[in-house]
C-alpha cells in the first residue's frame, strides 16, 4: 500500500510523489515509515531521507534537519534546505566542505562562528555521502 | 520660446528617457513575476509549519520557552525592510513614515534598528535613528539562508535580554496596485490557538517541549524569510508602476513637445515666406 510523501523547503517543494515506504534520520535515532502508520510529528536531524517509489529503485534527499508530519496516508517532510541526490553539485558540495574546515582550522580567529561553521560542514558532508 | 533646435534635443532625450524608463518597467514585470511565485511556493512549507505548531500549542506550556517570554517592553528592536535600488514610487517612503509613527509612538522606549536594504539604512541613518546592524544586498539573489541569518541575530538579541521586543517594518503584498506598509511583531512568538479537534493522539518525537524548542527557531527564520519574499514582490510590483506611469509622462511630453516643434517650425517657414514676399515687392 503506497502513501503520498512531500517534501517542501521555504524556498520551493521539493518532491511530491506516491512512494512504498520511507527512512528518516529522526533526532532520536532513525525510523522508517510504511502506509498505516500512527499519526506522529518527529523532528529530524541532518542526514538522508531514503525513500522508493513503488517498483522504482530507492531516491534519497539529503536534508539539513527539519520536521516529519506522519498521517496514515502521507508524510511531509519539512526542511529549510534539502536536495535530491541526484541534483547534487558534488563540486559545490566539496567547495563547501573546504570552506567550512578552514573556517574551524583558524578557531582562534573570534569572527569564526563556530557553531554555524560546524553545521556548515555537516551539511557539505552530508551531502557528500549521497553522491 | 525655445528654438527650433532646443526643442528637437529635448524631444530626442526625453525619447532616450522612455526607452530607459520602459526597459526597466519590462524588467521589474519579469521579476515581480518570479517574486509572486516565490510567495507561492513558500506556501506549503508555512502551512504546514503552522499546523505542526499548533498541534503542539496545545501540548507544551510555551512560557517555558525565552522565545515565548513577554517583558515589559523598555527596548524595542526594529527591523526595517526597504530596497537597496530607487525609482520604484513610494515604496520606501511608505515603510519609512510606518517607522516614523512607530517611533513617536514609542516615547520612552529605547529603539534600535535593524535595516535590510540600503535605503532604509540612508533613511534611518540620515535621522540618527540609532541602527546596530544593516545587511545589503540580500535581494539581489534573495535565498533563505539570508532570512535565517537575519532571524538568528534579531533572536539572540532577543534571548540574551538586549531588547525586549522585535518588530518587522515591511512591505506587505497585497497586489500588483497594492502594497500596505506593515509592522509585525517578531518576538516574542504569540502563541497560536492551538487546534484539539484531532480524532487521534499524535505521538510526538522527541517530546513535545524538546519538539517545541527546534521548532520555534525555524518558525522565526521562516516568519522573516516571508517578509523578505513579500517585500521582494512589493518592490518590483512598486518600480513596474513607477516606470509605466514614467514611460506613460514621456510620452505625454513628447507629444507635448512634437507640437510645440511644428508650430516654431511653421512660423520660421511663414517668416521666412514674409520676408521673401518682402523682397519682391521692393524689387517689383
Amino acid at each position: 500500500m503506497p502513501f503520498e510523501l512531500e517534501i517542501v523547503t521555504p524556498e520551493r517543494r521539493l518532491y511530491a510523489g506516491t512512494v512504498d515506504r520511507l527512512r528518516a534520520p529522526g533526532t532520536d535515532g532513525g525510523f522508517g515509515v510504511l502506509t498505516g502508520h500512527h499519526p506522529m510529528v518527529a523532528s529530524l536531524k541532518t542526514g538522508s531521507v531514503t525513500f522508493s517509489e513503488s517498483g522504482a529503485s530507492e531516491r534519497n534527499a539529503s536534508i539539513s534537519g527539519g520536521f516529519a508530519e506522519v498521517l496514515r496516508d502521507r508524510v511531509t517532510i519539512l526542511a529549510e534546505t534539502a536536495e535530491l541526490s541526484e541534483d547534487i553539485d558534488r563540486d559545490r558540495a566539496e567547495q563547501a566542505r573546504d570552506r567550512a574546515q578552514q573556517r574551524l582550522s583558524r578557531r582562534v580567529n573570534p569572527d569564526v562562528d563556530v557553531v554555524r561553521a560546524e553545521a556548515a560542514l555537516e551539511r557539505a558532508l552530508n551531502r557528500l555521502r549521497l553522491v | 520660446m525655445a528654438t527650433l533646435k532646443q526643442l528637437r534635443t529635448r524631444v530626442a532625450s526625453i525619447k532616450n528617457i522612455q526607452r530607459v524608463t520602459n526597459a526597466m518597467q519590462l524588467v521589474a514585470a519579469a521579476r515581480m513575476r518570479k517574486a509572486q511565485e516565490d510567495i507561492l511556493a513558500a506556501r506549503p512549507y508555512a502551512d504546514k509549519l503552522e499546523n505542526i505548531l499548533r498541534r503542539l500549542s496545545g501540548s507544551v506550556d510555551t512560557t517555558l520557552n525565552p522565545m515565548f517570554v513577554e517583558r515589559p517592553v523598555e527596548r524595542l528592536a526594529v527591523a526595517l525592510i526597504t530596497s537597496d535600488r530607487g525609482l520604484c514610487g513610494g515604496f520606501n517612503s511608505s515603510v519609512s513614515r510606518q517607522v516614523t509613527s512607530l517611533a513617536s509612538e514609542s516615547e520612552g522606549i529605547d529603539l534600535s534598528f535593524a535595516a535590510i536594504g540600503r535605503k532604509g539604512r540612508s533613511f534611518l541613518v540620515n535621522r540618527d535613528y540609532n541602527v546596530v546592524a544593516d545587511y545589503m544586498d540580500v535581494f539581489r539573489d534573495l535565498a533563505f539562508p539570508a532570512a535565517a541569518s537575519i532571524a538568528g541575530d534579531l533572536t539572540s538579541r532577543f534571548v540574551s535580554g538586549e531588547v525586549d521586543r522585535v518588530v518587522l517594518v515591511y512591505n506587505e503584498f497585497r497586489s500588483v496596485s497594492q502594497q500596505i506598509p506593515v509592522a509585525h511583531q517578531l518576538l516574542p512568538i504569540v502563541p497560536a490557538e492551538s487546534v484539539e479537534d484531532e480524532s487521534e493522539e499524535f505521538i510526538f518525537e522527541p517530546d513535545p517541549r524538546r519538539l517545541m524548542d527546534s521548532l520555534v527557531p525555524r518558525h522565526v527564520n521562516f516568519q522573516v524569510w516571508r517578509a523578505l519574499l513579500e517585500s521582494n514582490a512589493g518592490e518590483q510590483a512598486s518600480r513596474m508602476q513607477a516606470m509605466d506611469n514614467a514611460t506613460k509622462n514621456a510620452g505625454d511630453l513628447i507629444e507635448q513637445l512634437t507640437q510645440d516643434v511644428n508650430k516654431a517650425r511653421q512660423s520660421t517657414i511663414t517668416l521666412e515666406l514674409m520676408d521673401i514676399i518682402g523682397g519682391a515687392e521692393a524689387v517689383v
